[in-house]
């Protein structure tokens, strides 16, 4: 069996994903570049004699070194030197498509085009000269439409095709005019005397446009001082003379090409003036009724979310549940171990605390690919920049933010959808602000246990609103200090709308489950096996009356910081339940349980809400609410955050940053009621 | 051709179409546009334009959305009166 591996290269929206879902179906690798956020995929297809990896490479609209998804492309492709790239094109907007081939033409590299979505194209009255074009691009052309399942066969059949019988050497060159021909040839002259080595490794041509372009990371290579003399003054004199910067004049002589090219071999048979793609727009996109439109979907999406996750939850509750007890049994009654309360209460109990979340992501995360495949979520994000434009952010950081009044989880994976790494960057920082599922059975527990049924709705509402108003600040905080720079302006295609294919919103669902289980699940599992011990040892003799939990190693540590919480109202208790709380917020609540299970016996046989009423205030309690809302983010969150920044300095920045915030905060509350209250 | 004179495509109302001039922003932006098809001479055509909302182009068939912001910064020569049809490369 021969092995091949060809890249998947095009625009975002040309039906790129479809294509490579159809071509390996599950057989899919997911993963991130090395150092970078960008998202790797690969898969594998057998086909006759050969086994072909398919490498679906970040969709960008050229292969600059302006984006880190465009840089990754590229040097996956240079450095990689895959068999083939095989470029998809929509054929429906072949121009604009067309631009990212002709560099990929200037790569000289193996290439074999894909007209996709050539139904649209021909509904549209577009008729294309395949074989003209062909050799105008010198490329095999295979027309597909990717979310029928049409031309897959093709596909294959051109990409073997194209390694067996490879092309010659390629003749067509796009011409950018004599001025800019002859300060390339310079370039190219000094290339190849002073830097052969780089000369050798890369087409000299392309390194010379690239320079000339002052790219950043091809620059950084040059050693000598003599050809990079060379290009800034070639440069200058380009800049001077065509009275534009070179970059972009060049890149209107590629359209131009593409123009030429497309003039002789495309014929328009019909004009479409109105397409439904615009009759939708003019409704969702509508300045009075867009964004009622976008929230209702909104609460649709999460309405849909947690009502149908909440029956296969409640399945999984009770399974692992049924399993703890089955499991018990093993032991008859009085031989229990600590063997049996580890893998009961510690593992069982951790662990199947995070995987009953699963159908409640699973169910989100359709959703979203259903809203992103669709088309949908790009004019949502339009919709919503012009608020979110003015604390700095984009569009479309709105949408993982609203996930976050779920789980912080998903909500930090859903910061996929942000192309801008600094964007990405401040999101994920301030997503834990958003007061999620679990954070809501303390808010429960505390606005019950001291607040009047009257006062209840309005404290829960008053702690939401503090979330949202403190991410809004923290945002523009970190835009204006470690995440400075000009706010990206908007600038986003919006793709005419289509019905998503089945197999892709499946596929999508089932890789962001599968993450999640493994990433969330494994230091999950780590750290419910450490918290069982630091609550369970060491043990009190079993003649003392001491509090079991007072004893254990977690208790001691929230006496030894008694002292550092008592200005913010705070005793060991909460500060034991605190600390236990990073592993799973709602374990606030179990572990005051526990704190309180053995103590005053005249509070015995009171309710956990009314052994906290009598214990403290009600501004105490308000301030534990503040600081759970604040504070340290759960164990999973912190994990996602170091998975999807690549690095532990941000998931630490925002453990410590959080819990720093949550303390002056308290503070300033707690001391600030104190003067006023009593 | 008569000389047209150069406004921002803020400018441009709903409807109408205009002729790329220059981009008056920094290389990063700049090169995402001409990425996307926002190069010298290229037509434009203003899909909607309704303050404070949505301004969305179509250029090179496909539509594409801009911050009002990014809308003055592109300069444009206006071609609304224009009977022209040699516009458009098919």
């Amino acid at each position: 069996m021969k092995k091949i591996t060809a890249a998947l290269a095009g625009n975002p929206n040309c039906g790129k994903t479809t294509i490579f879902n159809l071509l390996t179906g599950s057989h899919q690798h997911v993963g991130n570049y090395p150092g970078v956020t960008v998202e790797k995929k690969q898969g594998v297809c057998r086909y006759g004699d050969y086994e072909i990896t398919f490498v679906d490479l970040p969709g960008t609209y050229s292969l600059t070194a302006f984006s880190e998804e465009e840089l990754v492309a590229r040097n996956y492709i240079l450095d990689e030197k895959p068999d083939i790239v095989v470029d998809i094109v929509d054929a429906s907007g072949i121009e604009r498509n067309l631009y990212l081939y002709m560099q990929l033409m200037e790569m000289d590299v193996s290439l074999l085009l894909v007209f996709n979505m050539s139904d649209i194209a021909e509904q549209r009255g577009l008729v294309f000269d395949i074989q003209q074009l062909s050799t105008l691009l010198e490329a095999r052309i295979v027309q597909m439409v990717g979310t029928k399942g049409q031309g897959k066969q093709f596909l294959l059949d051109a990409v073997i095709n194209s390694i067996e019988k490879p092309r010659k050497q390629r003749i067509h060159k796009i011409n950018y005019g004599d001025e800019v021909e002859h300060e390339l040839d310079k370039i190219e002259k000094a290339l190849i005397a002073e830097e052969p080595e780089l000369s050798q490794k890369y087409r000299t041509r392309w390194l010379a446009i690239k320079l000339l372009e002052q790219d950043d990371d091809i620059s950084k290579h040059i050693k000598s001082s003599r050809v990079k003399n060379i290009v800034t003054s070639s440069f200058e004199f380009l800049k001077d003379i065509l009275g534009e910067n070179p970059e972009i004049y060049m890149a209107g002589r590629r359209y131009g090409y593409i123009s030429g090219a497309c003039q002789e071999t495309i014929k328009t048979t019909a004009e479409l003036r109105h397409n439904y793609s615009d009759m939708i727009d003019s409704v969702v996109t509508h300045r009075v009724i867009g964004l009622p439109i976008f929230l209702s979907l909104m609460f649709i999406t999460f309405f849909l979310t947690f009502k149908l996750g909440h029956y296969p939850m409640s399945w999984l509750e009770h399974l692992f549940g049924w399993l703890g007890k089955t499991i018990s049994g093993f032991w008859p009654a009085g031989s229990e171990n600590w063997f049996k309360s580890l893998i009961v209460d510690g593992i069982i109990g951790g662990v199947g605390g995070v995987i009953v979340f699963l159908p409640t992501i699973l169910i989100l995360f359709m959703m979203i690919a259903f809203l992103e495949d669709s088309g949908y979520m790009a004019r949502a994000a339009f919709i919503m920049d012009r608020i979110m434009h003015k604390i700095g952010l984009h569009g479309k950081s709105f949408i993982p933010m609203i996930i976050g009044f779920g789980c912080s989880v998903p909500a930090i994976m859903a910061t996929r959808i942000l192309e801008n790494k600094r964007n990405r960057l401040v999101t994920i920082m301030v997503i834990p602000l958003m007061s999620c599922g679990a954070k809501l059975t303390i808010y429960t527990l505390i606005t019950q246990a001291f607040f009047s049924e009257k006062l209840q709705p309005l404290m829960m509402w008053l702690i939401y609103i503090i979330g949202i108003i403190l991410a809004v600040i923290s945002i523009k905080l970190l835009r204006l200090t470690i995440f400075k720079g000009e706010s990206i302006p908007f600038v986003m295609e919006l793709p005419p709308y289509r019905l998503p294919t089945f197999k892709s919103i499946s596929i999508h669902m089932w890789q962001r489950g599968w993450m999640y289980l493994k990433k969330a699940g494994t230091i999950i599992l780590a750290a419910s096996i450490i918290l069982w011990f630091a609550m369970s040892y060491p043990k009190p003799d079993t003649s003392s009356h001491q509090n079991k939990l007072e004893y254990s190693a977690i208790g001691r540590l929230g006496k030894a910081i008694e002292p550092a919480l008592k200005p913010i109202g705070f005793d060991w208790k909460i500060g034991t339940a605190l600390i236990g709380a990073t592993a799973a917020k709602e374990l606030f609540v179990s572990q005051m349980a526990i704190a309180y299970s053995v103590g005053d016996p005249e509070q015995a046989d009171m309710t956990l809400r009314e052994k906290l009423s009598a214990n403290y205030s009600p501004l105490t309690g308000f301030c534990i609410m503040l600081f759970c809302l604040i504070y340290a983010p759960c164990v999973a969150t912190i994990a996602m955050t170091k998975q999807e920044t690549n690095s532990w300095g941000w998931a630490m920045f925002q453990f410590f940053g959080l819990t720093v915030l949550a303390y002056v905060i308290t503070l300033i509350v707690y001391q600030v009621g104190n003067l006023i209250f009593y | 051709m008569e000389q047209k004179e150069i406004k921002p495509l803020s400018k441009i109302r709903s409807g109408e179409k205009a002729k790329l001039v220059n981009i008056e922003a920094g290389r990063g932006l700049n090169n995402r546009l001409a990425s996307m098809g926002l190069v010298s001479d290229v037509e434009i055509s203003v899909v909607s334009n309704s303050h404070p909302g949505p301004f969305v182009i179509n250029v090179k068939g496909s539509k594409v959305m801009l911050g009002r912001g990014m809308a003055n910064k592109i300069m444009v020569s206006g071609c609304d009166n224009e009977k022209d049809n040699s516009g458009s490369g098919r």
